[in-house]
Formats: C-alpha cells, structure tokens, sequence
C-alpha cells in the first residue's frame, strides 16, 4: 500500500496559518481569509491522492467519523464517506429512515448515545438550521456541518471555491454571478461569506419574492434581471429551485421561472467568453438551467463533485489535527 | 396583627401619594399612610433609605400551565414566582390543556389559588371554544366563574367577524378582550423577526406587519364596536403607530409591552451562543428600531403596562433545534430588575410611571382590585429596593422553569418586600 503522506502546503496565500481555530467546522461564518485558503491550499495536496493508484493515506487511522444524515443527501453523504475512507477513519453513515430520531428520540438524546461510543468526529445534514451549533455545545466531538436548513453548508462553498480557483487562479476580483432560490439555499449563504472574505464580487439574482429579507445587509449587490446579473460574470452559479416554493406563492410555475430566471445559452453569451457554470446539484434541468448549458463546454458541474472529496479531505484532515499537536506522517 | 413599614418612599399613582410616609397595616388592610406613624405595638420593619413601597405589581399576561402542563409550572409555582418577583396580582391566560373555555376550568384555576394562597389569580377565559376560533365560549358564565377578561392568546381570533362579536358580546359584560395580534398566513412557519439576522442565521421571518395588520383590524372593530380591545406583548413599532393612532380617535384600546420586547433585538440571535432557544418567543425579538419605539412609547404614554409574558418550559423541550423550539420565556422574576435598569436608571421613565406601568395601569386595564393604596384595600403592596445590584440567577428562580435569556445578566433594582393581605410572602432583605 502507497503510505506516502500527501504533499501539504507550505502556505501559498495561507500567510503562515497551518491550523484552524475552532474544532468545529459550523460555518464560513467564523473562518478569516487565512484559514480558508488553508483548506483550499490543503485541498489541492489531497486531491493528488484521488489520482493515485491507491487512493488512500493513514492520515485518520484509528479515528471513528459518523455521518449523521437528518436528512436524504445522496452527493454530499457519498462524497463525505469516499474522503474519510481514503483518509483511512472509520466511518460509519446513519440516515434518518434507520434512526432512533423516528422513534421520538430529540437530537441531544441521539448524540450522546452516539458519543457513549467515543467518535471523534461528527459529519450532520439536518434540516434545522443551528442544529450543529447546538450538538457542538453538547458533545465531545468535533462537528462538521454538511448543510442544516436555510443556514449554511460550508463544505459546499469551500468546493465551489476551490473549483473556482482551479480556473481562475484566485478568487478575488471575480464577477460571481448567484442565481436561483436564494431565500431557502444553505449554499447561498455559505458562498456569499466565503467569497466576500475573499474578495471577489458578488452578484445575487432572484425572484423579488425568493430575495432573503435583509439583503441589502449582505454586503453583495442584488438584482431580478438575470442578463444583469450574468452580464460580464467570470461564474455564474445556479441555485436549484424547489417545485414546493410554488404553494408558498413564492414563484408562479416552473415554467415562468425558467422564463425569467433559467440559464440559456443565449443569456449565458452576456458573461466573460471564459465563464465557468457552477451548480450544487441537484439541477432541475429545464427549470433553472437549460441542459445545453448544463451539459456545455462552460459547465464545471462534475468537477464540483470530484473537488468535494478533496476538499472534505482537508477539513477532515485539519480538523483532525486540530486536535493531535503533531503534524500526521505518513 | 399590625405591621408598620416605616421609612421609604411611597408612591402611589393611583391617589397621588408620592414622598417619605409610613404604612400602617391592620388586619391585612391598609389602616394609615402618613408621616411619621409611631409603631403603637405594631411590628416595625424598617426600610433603607430610598426603598420605594408601592400597590403591588399586577401583571396581567402569564401563562400558569395548569391543568395540562404542571412538569412546566404549577399554579402554585407560578403565584410563588410572581410574589418572588413582586407581582401580588396575576391574570394568567387559557392556553392550558384543556384549555380555559369553561366556568369548570376557571373555578378549577381559583381553587388552587386559593390553596396556594400568595399572589391572587384572575383567570383569562378563552374567546372560543378550544381557542379554536369558531364558536364563542360561553363568556357570561365563565365571567361569573370569575374570569376578568378573554382571549384566545396564543392564537390569534382568525377571523374579523369572530373579533367583532367577541368584542359586542365581551364589551356588553364589561370586560376587555385580550388580543394576541399576528395575521397566522403572514407569520407561516416564522420562529424569528423577519430581516437581516433571520435571514443570514437561515430562519424562517415573521414581519412586524403580521402582527400590525391584526392590531389594524382589531382597532377599527373596537371602534365599531365601542368595545374594549387590549392589545397584547406588543412588538412592532407598526402596531404602535396604529394603538396611538386609535387612541387618538378615541377608541377604547389598550397595549402592553414585554420587558424582553424594550431590552432585547434580534441581533441575539447571532450573539454569544448562536441559535439560544430562549430567545425565541411569540412575538419574536424585533430589531432595533421596533425596540426603540417601544421605549418611546413606554416613555410618551402609549404604552398602558408592562406584562412579562411568562411563559414557563421544561429545559428539556427548550433543549433541541431552534425551529422545534416552544415559543416563550418567563417573565415574573426579572421584570423589576429589567424595568428599573433599563427604564428608571436609564432616565428614560419616572419612578412614578415605573409603578403605573407595573401596578396601577395593568389593574385598570383589566378592572382588577389593587393597583393602589387606598385607605381600606387590602395590604397588597411591594416594597422595591430601586439600587440593589442583582446578578440574575436563572438557577435561583422559584418558578419551575428557568428558561430565561437575562441569566447572569447585572442590573440595579431588586423586591425587597411582597406583601399580599397584609401577609409578609416573600422577603429579600
């Protein structure tokens, strides 16, 4: 077995920080600019692992991880098990249809019942926002957030930047262009505190009735016109809407919203000639984005996955040695 | 049996009492108030310099939750925190299990105060049978039973034509109807106040105008009706322009506001610990400016009492995510602290308008005895110590649930004295 430990980063942006702060990972919300390109210059050391023969390094051997899933997650569960196998953790993957939680048992009851079996690590979808707040003031062990309700999903934004970077080189100054379902998205949020922190420019674009209350306050520039949004963009990342926001009045029918909002190749020809097309998945071809896009040469949306493993990789890795003073050796 | 409280300040709204005089209590009334009353074989309790010795505190919206929910308070447990906090009088609302929507019930609920013998209840009967807003209750017998006013609080009365006769019909027995205002398809599944912190934190909004559009409505069917509305926990600076409005035409309405309401800001939310569940309450912590108005409105005039809202929980069903959380926190034992702080020290009130909005206005609002010392009435009377520093201790309260956001919160003015008949039941001295 190829044991070599991956080639980590001597800090390019990073400005000499080799660790995070918190043990936790709840948000964006709490990580500076250094801690962020941290993970992303971490990144790229545990993405050459996945191009191994043999994918896989010591680095959490002998650590437990549970993926505790609240909520159904397919891409986000999977991705989260491939990273910490290849890290070696043990892992074990509740979803909610095979827990205790349906039997009436609260949040806190679960976790410590999980934690009377000493995981070190906590990788949590739920479906309330600040649930992994209240199980990191809890518990013992290090919490990851894979996304709660309308909060934030930080490992999704570090991806999204990590893949941005991959083509852009950086990430400040670009024209970042976030259209969709802002109001309800975790993504959203996640993205709009990374890429503020980073510098880029900001760009979000939705129905009136879909604009989070407050908006103004988020630092970024907002509009309904997508050509305004998308025109001279560097990215332009979709937001999946949910078919259930039509019984809230939110949005007419999917075909207006695809009208108004969807992603055409011919709206797509406002944005830089070098654009990347960014989506969290999962896409509601025809309805946010036309397949022609989705599928085209500006389209990035498979990378996105595969940058997930090794993004995870990293925030795993460095949460873990958060906690051991050493650095891991192979 | 005598008992003189010599030495502090009396003030007294109500007749207009207000200087250095001396209480004489007799056979748990109130015998003199004067200078200088020689002690006379009555017991003598000497009071520090600058303690104010007012009618007892009445606040006229708590929830006791017995019969139903005696794990989150009692009765009992509920009269013994509102004396602890210098309340002598207590209207508690009909959101029990069952609900109050019966004479039964309400006979059920004085009983126990009775037995528990501290603070009097007034039981608030419900609008609707069940609360569930489509039939009246029978409010004439439930007002025989001894209920003081009605309200579906909690939920608010749906539908105009149901507020229209509840108020005929309660405004022809005399008595308010209490009104919990938020427009349910505005407020959905909100658990925060709709705007930035909501947003950024991913909660679901309740805008101030849910609550605003019911004070609206209801403003104009008092107005309709001649009868009286009493607005409750009011929130959102929009509500406050529409009471002020109505007052000024002469409509018979009245509001409260919540400590937690000119103290606290959605900003919270986001603070120390993140997603604190016992910031979440019904109405929700508005921002800023809503905060700033009512202090204007407790300062102008507006404001006719201050109510706590207690509405006590287990810790156990405070324990869990934010959007599962029960609505409400208790209110009786950190009001006096909150109300002099952040009112009285902060210059923003009188003392004299400190006691009207804690005493003299909520009794007058609900047409409660009390709320004054008049020669005669029975001794119900609080005796403040308006610049002790207190550290609130959630751990320490008598109510049976400590789901309160000031915990380990510093601030200056404390009970010293709850007298209730003339009976001494609670001292902390």
């Amino acid at each position: 077995m190829n044991v070599d430990a991956p080639v980590l980063p001597t800090s390019s942006q990073g400005a000499g920080v080799t660790r995070l702060r918190s043990r936790h990972l709840l948000g964006i919300a709490g990580l500076d600019a250094a801690e962020i390109a941290l993970i992303l210059d971490t990144a790229e050391a545990m993405k050459e692992v996945g191009t191994r023969p043999i994918k896989k390094v010591p680095a959490l051997r002998g650590r437990t991880v549970v993926n505790l899933f609240f909520e159904p997650s397919t891409r986000t569960r999977t991705s989260f098990e491939i990273a910490e196998k290849r890290l070696s953790a043990d892992t074990l993957s509740i979803a909610t249809a095979t827990s205790s939680v349906t039997k009436g048992e609260t949040l806190i009851d679960t976790v410590r019942n999980l934690e009377a079996m000493s995981p070190d690590m906590i990788v949590m979808r739920h479906a309330s926002s600040g649930a992994p707040h209240l199980l990191s003031r809890v518990g013992r062990a290090a919490v990851i957030n894979a996304g709660d309700g309308m909060h934030e999903h930080p490992t999704q934004a570090l991806l999204d930047a990590f893949t941005i970077r991959e083509h852009k080189g950086r990430l400040a100054g670009l024209k970042v262009a976030i259209v969709g379902d802002l109001l309800h998205s975790r993504v959203l949020r996640s993205n709009v505190l990374l890429l503020n922190t980073m510098g880029a420019d900001l760009c979000l674009c939705g129905p009136s009735t879909l604009m989070p209350p407050g908006v103004e306050r988020f630092d970024v520039k907002s509009t309904s016109s997508i050509d305004e949004a998308v025109d001279g963009a560097d990215v332009v990342m979709m937001l999946r809407i949910q078919q259930e926001r039509m019984s809230g009045h939110f949005i007419p029918s999917l075909r207006e919203y695809f009208a108004l909002f969807g992603l055409t190749p011919e709206r797509l020809r406002r944005a830089k000639d070098d654009v990347i097309v960014m989506h969290p998945g999962p896409m509601n071809r025809g309805v946010e984005i036309d397949s022609e896009v989705a599928d085209g040469p500006y389209s990035v949306i498979l990378e996105q996955v595969s940058n997930g493993v090794a993004v995870r990789m990293a925030v795993l890795y460095l949460l873990a040695g958060h906690d051991s003073a050493e650095p891991l050796k192979a | 049996m005598k008992l003189l409280l010599k030495g502090g300040r009396v003030i007294d709204p109500g007749t207009g009492k207000d200087g250095e005089l001396d209480v004489l209590v007799e056979d748990g009334r109130l015998a003199k108030i004067d200078r200088h009353i020689p002690p006379d074989g009555a017991e003598v309790i000497e009071l520090g310099k600058g303690w104010i010795v007012a009618p007892g505190l009445v606040d006229i919206h708590v929830h006791l939750r017995e019969p139903g929910q005696e794990h989150k308070e009692t009765i009992a447990s509920g009269a013994a925190a509102a004396v602890a906090g210098g309340f002598t009088g207590i209207a508690c609302m009909p959101n029990t299990d069952p609900v109050n929507d019966h004479a039964g019930i309400t006979q059920f609920i004085i009983k126990k105060a009775t037995d528990a013998n501290l603070a009097r209840v007034y039981p608030i009967g419900a609008v609707s049978l069940g609360s569930r807003g489509e039939q009246l209750a029978e409010l004439g017998e439930q007002k025989s039973a001894g209920c003081v006013a009605f309200s579906d609080d909690g939920r608010p009365v749906a539908t105009a034509l149901l507020m229209r006769r509840a108020l005929e019909y309660a405004g022809m027995l005399g008595v308010p109807i209490v009104d919990h205002c938020e427009d349910p398809s505005l407020k959905g599944e909100g658990v925060a106040h709709e705007g930035f912190h909501a947003s950024a934190l991913g909660l679901r909004g309740i805008p101030g105008v849910a609550e605003s559009l019911m004070v609206e409505r209801d403003v104009s069917l008092a107005e309709l009706t001649g009868a009286h509305v009493h607005i409750c926990h009011m929130s959102a600076r929009q509500s406050l322009r529409a009471v002020r409005a109505g007052k000024e035409r002469g409509v018979r309405v009245t509001c409260e506001v919540a400590p937690h309401h000119f103290t606290l800001t959605d900003e919270a939310l986001d603070g120390a610990i993140k997603y604190d569940t016992n910031l979440k309450m019904n109405p929700p912590l508005r921002e800023g400016a809503d905060r700033d108005a009512m202090l204007e409105g407790i300062a102008d005039g507006t404001v006719d009492a201050i109510a706590t809202d207690h509405a006590p929980h287990h810790a156990d069903e405070k324990m869990v995510e934010f959007d599962r959380a029960p609505f409400g926190i208790t209110g009786l034992e950190t009001a006096v602290p909150l109300v002099f702080d952040r009112l009285v020290h902060a210059g923003r009130i009188s003392l004299k308008r400190a006691i009207e909005l804690l005493s003299t206005n909520p009794a007058r609002v609900l047409n409660l005895p009390g709320g004054s010392l008049a020669a005669g009435a029975p001794a119900d009377v609080v005796v403040i110590d308006p610049d002790r520093r207190v550290t609130i201790d959630a751990g320490r309260h008598v109510s049976k649930s400590k789901n309160t956001p000031f915990h380990g919160w510093e601030l200056r003015g404390a009970v010293a004295y709850t007298l209730v008949g003339g009976r001494i039941v609670h001292r902390s001295v």
